[in-house]
């Protein structure tokens, strides 16, 4: 049982991660076009470079 | 007599009139412009459109949203929404600008994100929680069992406490003022969960509900999310759509010509309205002659002739020659701002529709309360042990808790908006579709609405070739919407241009030249020597011959016939209430096949018209655009109007209409019906699984297992009902 003093805190912090991840996206406006993102994929003009 | 009427400095293009002599409002560095783009759908919209805009010279970034339908660009300064507009157009995209004032007021959402966060909170939280129910669930026992519970307790009470905070505060706020609502159970659930298995854990009980707490916030939160949202896209939208009216106009101070808000007008200003302009206040005419559209307020389509003396109203449009006006009434005070005020009186009907929503937490709200206060006692009488009584009755409580009920409405709103959305209609009010759904009656404006407002004549095969290239000459030397409408359909029939001398046009009168020898005119039938019929027409006279009219009707609204067609199909009454001539309304009606019809109607007879229809028992929608029809469009059971429409009519409306095509309202019946079907049935079935769960929790016999697994599948059946009618 001594596994779970290991397990416990790791699913926890793997959680942690994932929530700030999240509110990380949300803060930085990638929900904004959620169905223009979807589509932009098809598109055959990308930029190598995120713009500025 | 052209040059007498203008003022002298004014040059005589269109292009110099709008350039005022001094520089106004150069504080910006560059624009910020928003184009509301309701045809656009796939990615080869969004590229073409970007291309498009990013290839016309001043502009630096164009992007757009698909799922706002809208584009944003940054462009030099000088670089205006109208330059772009016709870019779009030829790209076969209809494109209306937006306030970027209202816009940016619109985009930091705050409150959206702020709900998404706690709705990740509860999400996460509920996650790590349910893992350690599972092992619990599984066979954890005595001290693994406890440290388990004890751990949910500390993920979970943080969590709760920031995530069910909307919560907290909307029961607060109904307690305060001693009234029920959906969420007093709510958090009545959730407090008693916590605290029962607080107790529970700390003497190593078997039962806590920690999960359950937290799942009920998530389900709950993505409920108030969807529903959130799909108010704030129609709020944002509706409001930019609002600010589309221009808040400017030009006062004549001392002769010269200045751009001030129209705010800022006072009584007794000379504002000076250029053709194509709209009336910014209620005034006199005291200089020039024109003639003015009033279909927007009157729903008349033959235009009005205008001279020094007459009055004129707020929202009337100048046709051909510039205006002089002295205002007498300005803002609040102008008839179009009275008219509306014939609105307040009207919704006020409205509002006493009751939603499916309301109706259910009426009847939840009290039910689950008592029936979790009889558990209660009843378990504390039988047993005569309050901890034992005090579990069954957060058992209960935690059983009934209206998840399924808080998703039934706003998942499938939002995907029956969402759905109408990309047809190009924009859901303004939350129980709009309800209301809809009911609609056996359908009324129509005529001007503006099933028309078009765009002329097109009817009787060109009455005049000899020689007349039509006299009048195509006549008609391509003014911008009038009747001359223009008659020098399209010439060329269309490949009529070239007669050669003509001295062509001059009259403002308010017509055009006149000279076609060998003889003095040639088209305009208005008193001006050339004919007598005024009921209907729209343009009078051409050659010489000395008796003057010929060309009759024009208005142009159909694309859409119009097939939506009037569909809606007949699906069995409802479809009528025609206009302000218009009884010639020109029974045409149409006749055009249409709609069987009922008025004209003539005044703003009251049409909301009187309404008024009885809905105490026959009728449910109305009506369908109009101008001022007008405000009155009836609020007194209606719902209401759509056009983008188009003026601002009075559209915040009067439930549902706005985005693009020109007028087809979209029949399958919005459609879609409004499958939509309160939907939600029925979501109330069904949440009430079939609280038939199979809550005796079980009376009875004591209900597990923290039971919980999750009815409150889970209930709520994720009603998600996936609903989203059988994307």
């Amino acid at each position: 049982m001594t596994i779970l003093t290991y397990l416990i805190p790791i699913s926890l912090t793997l959680g942690a991660i994932g929530l700030a991840a999240f509110v990380y996206t949300v803060r930085s406006n990638q929900y904004d076009d959620p169905e223009g993102d979807s589509r932009r994929i098809l598109s055959d003009e990308w930029d190598d470079h995120p713009k500025p | 007599m052209t040059a007498e009427l203008r003022p002298p400095s004014a040059a005589a293009c269109p292009g110099c009139l709008a350039a005022p002599a001094e520089a106004v409002d150069v504080a910006r560095k560059d624009a910020r412009i928003a184009l509301s783009l309701p045809g656009i759908h796939c990615q080869a919209c969004i590229s073409a459109v970007e291309r498009g805009l990013n290839a016309h010279p001043g502009v630096r970034d164009a992007r757009v949203n698909l799922t706002l339908k809208r584009a944003m660009i940054e462009a030099d300064d000088g670089v205006a929404a109208a330059d772009l507009i016709p870019v779009l157009a030829d790209l076969g995209y209809e494109a209306h600008e937006l306030d970027p004032g209202a816009l940016s007021a619109t985009q930091s959402d705050k409150a959206g994100r702020e709900l998404l966060i706690r709705l990740a909170v509860a999400g996460f939280a509920s996650m790590n929680v349910m893992l350690l129910s599972v092992s619990v669930w599984s066979g954890a026992t005595d001290a693994t069992r406890d440290m388990f519970h004890w751990i949910s307790a500390f993920i979970t009470l943080p969590a709760i406490a920031y995530a069910a905070q909307p919560f907290f505060r909307n029961a607060w706020e109904a307690l305060s003022v001693r009234r029920l609502n959906m969420d007093v159970p709510i958090v009545l659930a959730i407090v008693l969960a916590l605290a029962t298995s607080l107790w529970e854990t700390s003497l190593s009980g078997e039962h806590a509900y920690f999960d359950a707490a937290l799942t009920l916030t998530f389900f709950l939160l993505a409920g108030r999310y969807l529903d959130y949202r799909t108010r704030a896209v129609a709020r944002s939208a509706a409001q930019e759509l609002a600010a589309l009216e221009v808040p400017r106009a030009i006062r004549m101070v001392n002769g010269a010509e200045q751009e001030t808000a129209v705010a800022d007008l006072a009584v007794g200003d000379l504002v000076l309205v250029r053709p194509g302009g709209r009336m910014p206040v209620d005034g006199v005419v005291t200089e020039g002659s024109s003639e003015l559209d009033r279909s927007l307020l009157t729903g008349e389509t033959v235009p009005v002739f205008a001279e020094p003396g007459q009055g004129v109203s707020a929202g009337e449009v100048n046709l051909t020659g510039p205006l002089v006006i002295r205002a007498s009434a300005v803002g609040e005070d102008t008839s179009l701002h009275r008219m509306a005020d014939l609105v307040a009186i009207a919704e006020s009907g409205r509002s006493r529709y009751t939603s499916l929503a309301d109706a259910a937490a009426k009847l939840y709200a009290p039910g689950v309360h008592i029936l979790s206060a009889l558990s209660f006692l009843g378990w504390y009488l039988w047993s005569g042990d309050v901890r034992v009584a005090l579990n069954i009755a957060a058992a209960v409580l935690i059983i009934t808790c209206p998840c399924a009920l808080g998703l039934a409405v706003p998942a499938v709103t939002t995907a029956a908006s969402g759905r109408l959305f990309k047809k190009g209609m924009l859901i303004k009010h939350a129980t709009a579709l309800e209301r809809l759904a009911q609609v056996d009656t359908v009324v129509f404006d005529k001007t503006g609405t099933l028309t078009a407002g765009m002329p097109e004549t009817s009787n060109m095969g009455d005049f000899s070739r020689r007349d039509l290239e006299i009048a195509h000459a006549l008609a391509a030397a003014s911008a009038h919407p009747l001359s223009v409408a008659l020098s399209r359909a010439a060329q269309a029939a490949g009529i070239r241009p007669a050669r003509l001398r001295n062509v001059a046009e009259v403002p308010g009168y017509g055009i006149e030249g000279v076609w060998n020898g003889q003095r040639v005119r088209l305009g208005r039938a008193a001006w050339v020597g004919a007598r005024q019929g009921t209907r729209t027409a343009v009078w051409l006279a050659v010489g000395d011959a008796p003057p010929q009219a060309f009759l024009f009707t208005d142009a159909l609204r694309p859409g119009a016939a097939e939506a009037v067609r569909a809606l007949g199909d699906a069995g409802m009454d479809v009528m025609l209430i206009s302000g218009d001539s009884p010639g020109a309304v029974r045409a149409l009606a006749e055009r249409l096949g709609i069987e009922h019809w008025e004209a003539e109607a005044l703003p009251q007879d049409k909301a009187a018209r309404i008024a009885a229809l809905g105490a026959a028992g009728h449910k109305v929608l009506m369908v109009g655009d101008g001022l007008n029809d405000t009155a009836a469009l609020a007194a209606a059971d719902v209401s759509i109007s056009p983008a188009s429409a003026l601002d009075a009519a559209r915040v009067a409306s439930d549902i706005v209409l985005l693009g020109q095509d007028l087809s979209p309202i029949a399958e919005a019946c459609d879609v409004a019906k499958k939509a309160t079907r939907r939600i029925r049935e979501n109330f069904r079935i949440a009430t079939v699984y609280n038939v199979i769960a809550v005796p079980l929790a009376v009875a004591g016999l209900a597990t923290p297992l039971i919980a999750a697994l009815a409150m889970s599948a209930s709520s994720i059946t009603v998600s996936l009902n609903a989203l059988r009618l994307r």
